[in-house]
């Protein structure tokens, strides 16, 4: 298998190439522009046959999906931050309408004040608008993702983001391991929808549902979202047998013994296992879950892998406002609400505007974290790392 | 150019049936455009009066494709169908001729769907853009929009005691969609079918982006019975308020010209939208509106010649 030296942005075209979509509608914006602008170069060197759509607004980026799709062609876009929330509307839109949309999105931080750099406030915004979302650790995974979620959206019928932090993963370069393009195609496949504009009947897309109709079609996406897990599985472990690397739903690293883990999601991942083997050199016994699927929200898994768990140290990459702390933290202590013995938890909200985050850091809250495991009691729920107070 | 006959022939794919209030200008415009353009035709359509009436779950009244998402995008998601017709026409697997007309109202063309509507057209989109204009937010209860004319009382722009209706001139969409250098721009009124429908035909043989800015005079908005519809229609022709006239490649031509002198206040009086106008002490406003139609009139003939 080739092996290339690609930044996340780049591998997510790369994949976008390869899966070579119908149609491809997008907008510039810091950190995902280069996805946009090197898929461009490959429509005008004529290495995709896809129509792309050069909008003037992500709004009109995800319309246009969403009408691309409606019309029974595989779509892809790329955005970020701003440009997301831009969608936000649309993005319930695409959902609504079962539209199998893939979006290559690079997590940014939202305004204001205005920054380019990574956190994940943008996607969280974006968690209860019916969408997949699965966040990448790296750019290899950015790439194997991107694929895996065109099967996935295709037969679930429900629209999909895959994430990279931004310039950590989005500009980073690192070694990735490419498939053969025939490889990609057939692992996909022929394009599958619900329906078709072009399909023959004369549908109508889109119609006013009211009182009488509304709550079954709403239920209806909430038994899409139920089951795609089991999908999100069954693709990982056929991308797996297939090419010998995959991506479980959450990964869990060192857990088996431990009882205390850590939790975080995209790139804070590669730091935290750093983190934890030199704390593991001392003796503690931490582990990692990686949630590399976020919607929807894995609670049974977590509720298996938290089961042997005394302390949970949760790092947050963005925070809900809601003075509960960050959305992993609410998320997962709502899941485990009914498990007994009680888990003592911990939040931590960091990086917020592309702040580093490095390995002392983690251990340093996992040491604050094994004093509260002794002392069976959370002095302080949630607490931020690397912020000037 | 289509005759009545063969118009007739595609009559059912805007069925009767649908909610729509009696009179309404709106539901004409898109029986006259749909029997011009026939059953290869998806529609996109914007959030308004006419989504709303025509898609009630489980019914429809669209015998033809038909797709809506929200209220500003009618024109961006009109871009994405054309764009896949594009792609599955190349892969063998659309293989008929198909039209894309996206239609709103003027709320989301005018105003909340502009900038889709110009992203679409500068970048070439073989689609056709109708907007129905009714002059003012009638779906939610008639607000003003940016085409609701000077003096109109709308629910936003209530003739009160110190503010006679909408203070504001109306917007000129048309120009400002003839300034994109489209192919195919035109003005219509559905109180003239041969002129809308011939319109209609000419716009989709444009390759590349076309729109056409209809009158869709509304009972219910404007106050007039529903039995006025195409009379108010004509006379917004004939006092000159809604001239109709075509701009083909930058070529502006008349397509009606009134065969008498009337005043704008003829038309204005037989709606209630106007009436306070008529009222002691405003009378420098119906000069004004005067002044103002005439204006546009002259800049319009001189375009023409």
């Amino acid at each position: 298998m080739p092996r290339r030296a690609l930044t996340g942005n780049e591998a997510m075209a790369e994949a976008m190439r390869q899966i070579n979509p119908d149609v491809v509608a997008a907008y510039p914006i810091t950190p995902a522009t280069e996805i946009v602008q090197i898929f461009a170069s490959f429509v005008s060197d004529g290495l995709v046959t896809t129509q792309f759509i050069p909008v003037e607004s992500e709004h009109s980026a995800i319309s246009a999906c969403v009408g691309a799709s409606a019309a029974g062609a595989r779509v892809m876009t790329g955005t970020s931050s701003q440009g997301l929330a831009l969608m936000h509307e649309v993005l319930y839109q695409a959902a609504g309408l079962r539209a199998p949309i893939v979006i290559c999105e690079v997590n940014r931080s939202l305004s204001a004040p205005i920054n380019i750099h990574c956190d994940h406030s943008d996607t969280m915004g974006s968690k209860e608008a019916g969408w997949i979302q699965i966040y990448a650790e790296d750019s290899q995974d950015a790439y194997d993702s991107v694929i895996q979620a065109i099967r996935i959206a295709e037969t679930v019928f429900l629209p999909t983001m895959v994430s990279t932090d931004g310039f950590i993963i989005s500009h980073c370069m690192q070694g990735v391991e490419i498939l053969e393009d025939k490889q990609v195609q057939d692992f996909i496949g022929p394009h599958r929808s619900a329906y078709s504009l072009f399909g023959g009947a004369p549908i109508t897309v889109g119609p006013l549902d009211l009182q009488d109709y509304y709550f079954e079609h709403r239920r209806q996406l909430m038994e899409a979202m139920n089951t795609s897990l089991t999908t999100l599985d069954a693709v990982n472990k056929e991308f797996k047998q297939k090419f010998g690397r995959g991506y479980d739903i959450i990964e869990e690293y060192k857990t088996e013994d431990a009882d205390h883990i850590v939790m975080a999601m995209g790139s804070t991942c590669g730091t935290a296992k750093v983190a934890i083997d030199k704390m593991r050199a001392k003796g503690v016994k931490v582990g990692l879950i990686k949630l590399h699927v976020f919607r929807p929200f894995p609670h049974e898994q977590l509720k298996k892998a938290l089961s042997k768990a005394k302390f949970v140290t949760v790092l947050d990459r963005s925070d809900t406002a809601s003075s509960m702390g960050g959305p992993i933290f609410v998320e997962t202590r709502a899941a485990l609400y009914d498990q007994m013995p009680k888990i003592l938890f911990a939040d931590y909200i960091y990086g917020l505007g592309g702040r580093d985050i490095d390995i002392e850091e983690i251990a340093t809250v996992i040491e604050k974290g094994e004093k509260m495991k002794l002392q069976g009691k959370v002095e302080k729920p949630l607490d931020y790392i690397g912020l000037r107070e | 150019m289509p005759n009545l006959k063969e118009l007739s022939k595609n009559a059912g794919l805007f069925t009767g049936g649908h909610r729509a209030c009696a009179g309404c200008g709106g539901t004409v415009v898109i029986n006259q455009a749909l029997c011009t353009a026939g059953k290869n035709t998806v529609v996109c359509f914007a959030t308004g009066c006419m989504e709303v009436v025509t898609t009630i779950y489980p019914y429809t009244a669209w015998g033809l494709p038909y797709a809506h998402l929200g209220f500003e995008n009618a024109a961006a998601i009109v871009s994405g169908v054309e764009a896949t017709y594009k792609a599955l026409k190349q892969k063998g697997q659309v293989k008929e001729d198909w039209n894309f007309i996206a239609f709103g109202g003027d709320g989301g063309t005018y105003d909340i769907g502009l900038q889709a509507l110009s992203g679409a057209i500068e970048r070439g989109h073989k689609f056709l853009y109708i907007c129905y204009d009714n002059q003012a937010y009638m779906n939610t209860g008639i607000q003003r929009s940016s085409a609701t004319p000077t003096g109109a009382n709308t629910t936003t722009s209530p003739a009160g005691t110190k503010i006679q209706g909408k203070v504001q001139r109306r917007k000129n969409l048309t120009e400002i969609i003839a300034a994109h250098d489209t192919p195919y721009v035109a003005q219509a009124n559905p109180a003239y079918w041969m002129d809308f429908t011939k319109k209609v035909e000419k716009a989709l043989k444009t390759d590349g982006p076309s729109f056409i800015n209809v009158l869709a005079p509304c009972p219910l908005g404007w106050g007039f019975a529903p039995n006025k519809t195409i009379e108010i229609g004509k006379l917004a022709a004939e006092c000159k308020f809604w001239p109709m006239y075509e701009v083909e490649n930058g070529k502006y031509t008349l397509t009606y010209k009134p065969k008498k002198e009337m005043k704008v206040e003829e038309w204005m009086k037989l709606q209630k939208r106007f009436s306070h106008l008529f009222k002691e002490g405003n009378k420098e406003m119906l000069t004004n509106i005067q002044k103002d139609v005439d204006t546009k009139w002259e800049t319009l003939l001189k375009k023409c010649e």
